[in-house]
């Protein structure tokens, strides 16, 4: 085990008026649970708003969470609750072994440092290398390594294309040897051509060093290509979690249902999106609906599911839902 | 029939960095009642193709070759004036991004009616009666109280039906369409799709329909072509495409489809990146990237082929008289 999170939930306030008084609070995360093992994917999926990148940055320590908190054990197995804050002494072991890869890689490297600069800083920051010439090494295999060649080390990050740049920061947040990498939308801005290449390079990486990934995407598809376990989440809930194949092939919420329908099915002879029927949209976070999350737009509501919120329940070892037609 | 018949098009900028080639001898034609889809990757010139048939890039600055008959007229070098009785009239157009396709500080209704009444000889209160119903049609509830919100107070779902509201309301023969799924949610995106068939028999309209996304291209087109790098490789009608794909880089797009079964396992990937437009590579533009290239593709540019079936590909590997080359 490497990490467990307990209760996770982050609410972002709205302030409004001249004194910036508390409006209310927008719901981004409700009290989600969830655990990762050693080289273990874990994939997050859900429409936008549904909370995901919420947990993500919750679970690197972007965001503090409003409530709820961390396990973390060490390689050592020495086990660290994370409340709120991070504790000082944890701050450089924690952020060390926690290293993401964002969604744009246009936003997500330094216009203004070269490749070189961008992959010595973290080196720097942790002290890895006390002699400049093994650092400098070090950053070229890096390069190399993720498929890039070391001359690039002197250009900057303009000079590159979407997917190169997305090789870049993959080199970024492998270069501390990292036991965990949150991977938000890593692949969404890409060209599909380049997509393949991006997802074959992290899976190779994680294999060779043994690395855990946070795999966080919209895409169905992708998510169940990569991880070993599937959590879908909707307003900031889990609905459904599970073993990634039990979770696609034997699909409990009527929530994944709808979402595994309206994925294009690349068969023009078997054209299927006239068989969706899902009304309205998400309702807004800051005013969730009461009861289940999803009552609003589930073909199979019932008076119940309008006024208590169901818990998480097994419908196999390895499989669990939340949802009122499972109790 | 056709209502849109584009013959050797070209658009080129130029810019500090040469002369880019965005589109480059392009020729398609749209049939009556139909969906025709340009699918290709970003930069592969599908937007600046429809942008120029809709007369948003005028030359100069742009140069434009070639010729766009729409009904008998020619579009290219057309006035502007003669243009805005086309524009939004007879051939309709809806943008990637809802969200910013809307001016934030005017209510809803007042941008549509502005819309429909350039085209109309409605009076104020017809039009607007006109719009509310459109929105009513596209299933946007409540649509009369919606009709005097500003965009800000909708969803990326709800403008997007607007907008096609908004399209539809002109009555346009022509519809074209770019990426308008693309910023959707999933369950959205399937509510968009079914909405633009059920219209598109409604209202006959044919429809140009631009997308990255092969599999929406499955779900909705009656016919493909595939774009890369300014150029037209292959046409096909959309079950040819799926079943027999013959131009490399279809085959590849296709194979680069996340399956079931593989789950876990390397996923088939065209090798490299799109070139960058000033930059585009000698003869065949896909060579670099190509598993098949030859001698041939690195030297000539290889023209669209008819290989029966309304199947035509641009790829040397089943040119006739190749070898003799």
């Amino acid at each position: 085990m490497i990490i467990k999170g307990n209760g996770l939930q982050k609410y972002f306030p709205i302030k409004k008026g001249v004194f910036l008084q508390i409006a209310g609070y927008v719901k981004a995360l409700e009290a989600v649970d969830f655990e990762l093992s050693e080289n273990e994917t874990l994939g997050i999926v859900g429409e936008s708003g549904c909370g995901k990148t919420t947990l993500g940055r919750c679970v690197t320590h972007i965001y503090e969470p409003t409530s709820g908190n961390l396990e973390y054990w060490d390689p050592d197995g020495q086990k660290y609750v994370i409340e709120k804050k991070i504790p000082k002494h944890m701050k450089k072991k924690y952020r060390k072994d926690m290293q993401m890869i964002f969604q744009d890689p246009f936003s997500s490297l330094d216009p203004r440092m070269t490749i070189g600069d961008i992959l010595r800083e973290p080196l720097d920051v942790h002290e890895m290398y006390s002699n400049p010439k093994e650092r400098d090494e070090y950053i070229e295999y890096l390069l190399s390594r993720v498929g890039l060649y070391p001359e690039y080390a002197a250009r900057y990050p303009h000079e590159f294309s979407g997917g190169q740049r997305q090789r870049i920061s993959i080199a970024r947040a492998i270069a501390l040897k990292p036991r965990m990498v949150v991977c938000d939308e890593p692949t969404s801005a890409l060209d599909v051509s380049v997509q393949s290449q991006i997802v074959n390079l992290l899976q190779e990486l994680k294999d060779e060093a043994n690395m855990a990934y946070f795999f966080i995407s919209h895409d169905l598809d992708l998510v169940h290509h990569v991880s070993d376990r599937i959590m879908v989440m909707y307003l900031g809930s889990v609905m459904e979690e599970g073993n990634a194949t039990e979770v696609f092939d034997e699909t409990a919420h009527p929530y994944t249902q709808v979402l595994m329908k309206s994925i294009p099915h690349w068969d023009p002879k078997h054209r299927k999106l006239g068989t969706v029927h899902l009304e309205g949209e998400p309702p807004s976070p800051i005013n969730p609906p009461k009861g289940c999350p999803f009552n609003t737009r589930c073909p199979k509501v019932m008076d119940k599911c309008k006024k208590e919120k169901p818990a998480l329940v097994n419908v196999s070892d390895q499989h669990r839902v939340a949802c009122w037609l499972y109790e | 029939m056709s209502i849109i018949d584009v013959k050797n098009l070209s658009t080129h900028f130029r810019t500090d960095d040469g002369i880019v080639k965005a589109v480059d001898g392009v020729s398609f034609e749209l049939r009556e009642n139909e969906i025709l889809a340009l699918v290709g990757e970003s930069g592969c010139g599908k937007s600046v193709t429809v942008k120029t048939v809709m007369g948003l890039l005028k030359s100069p600055p742009a140069i434009i070759n070639g010729s766009i008959n729409y009904k008998g007229k020619e579009l290219v070098g057309m006035s502007n004036k003669e243009y805005y009785k086309i524009r939004g009239g007879e051939i309709g157009m809806i943008f990637q991004e809802p969200m910013s396709a809307f001016d934030p500080l005017y209510r809803v209704g007042e941008q549509a009616s502005e819309a429909v009444a350039m085209h109309s000889t409605l009076s104020k209160e017809a039009i607007k009666e006109k719009v509310i119903s459109m929105f009513e049609k596209v299933g946007i509830p409540e649509a009369a109280n919606r009709y005097a919100e500003y965009p800000h107070q909708m969803s990326g779902g709800m403008l997007q039906r607007m907008l096609i509201a908004i399209t539809l309301a002109c009555d346009p023969n022509v519809l074209i369409a770019d990426e308008p799924t693309t910023a959707l949610d999933v369950t959205i995106q399937a509510q968009v799709l079914n909405l633009m068939r059920e219209l598109q028999k409604e209202f006959n309209t044919s429809i140009i329909f631009i997308t990255h996304d092969l599999g929406v291209v499955a779900e909705l087109a009656d016919r493909i072509h595939v774009m890369y790098a300014g150029k037209i490789v292959e046409k096909a009608n959309v079950v040819e495409l799926f079943d027999n794909p013959k131009h490399p880089y279809t085959k590849g797009l296709l194979n680069s489809r996340l399956k079931r079964e593989l789950k876990g396992q390397e996923l088939p990937y065209i090798e490299g990146t799109v070139p960058r437009a000033f930059e585009f590579p000698k003869g065949c533009r896909f060579n670099p990237r190509c598993p098949h290239a030859m001698d041939i593709c690195r030297e000539k540019d290889p023209e669209l082929t008819d290989l029966g079936k309304e199947h035509d590909c641009a790829c040397w590997l089943y040119a006739t008289g190749a070898d003799s080359e």
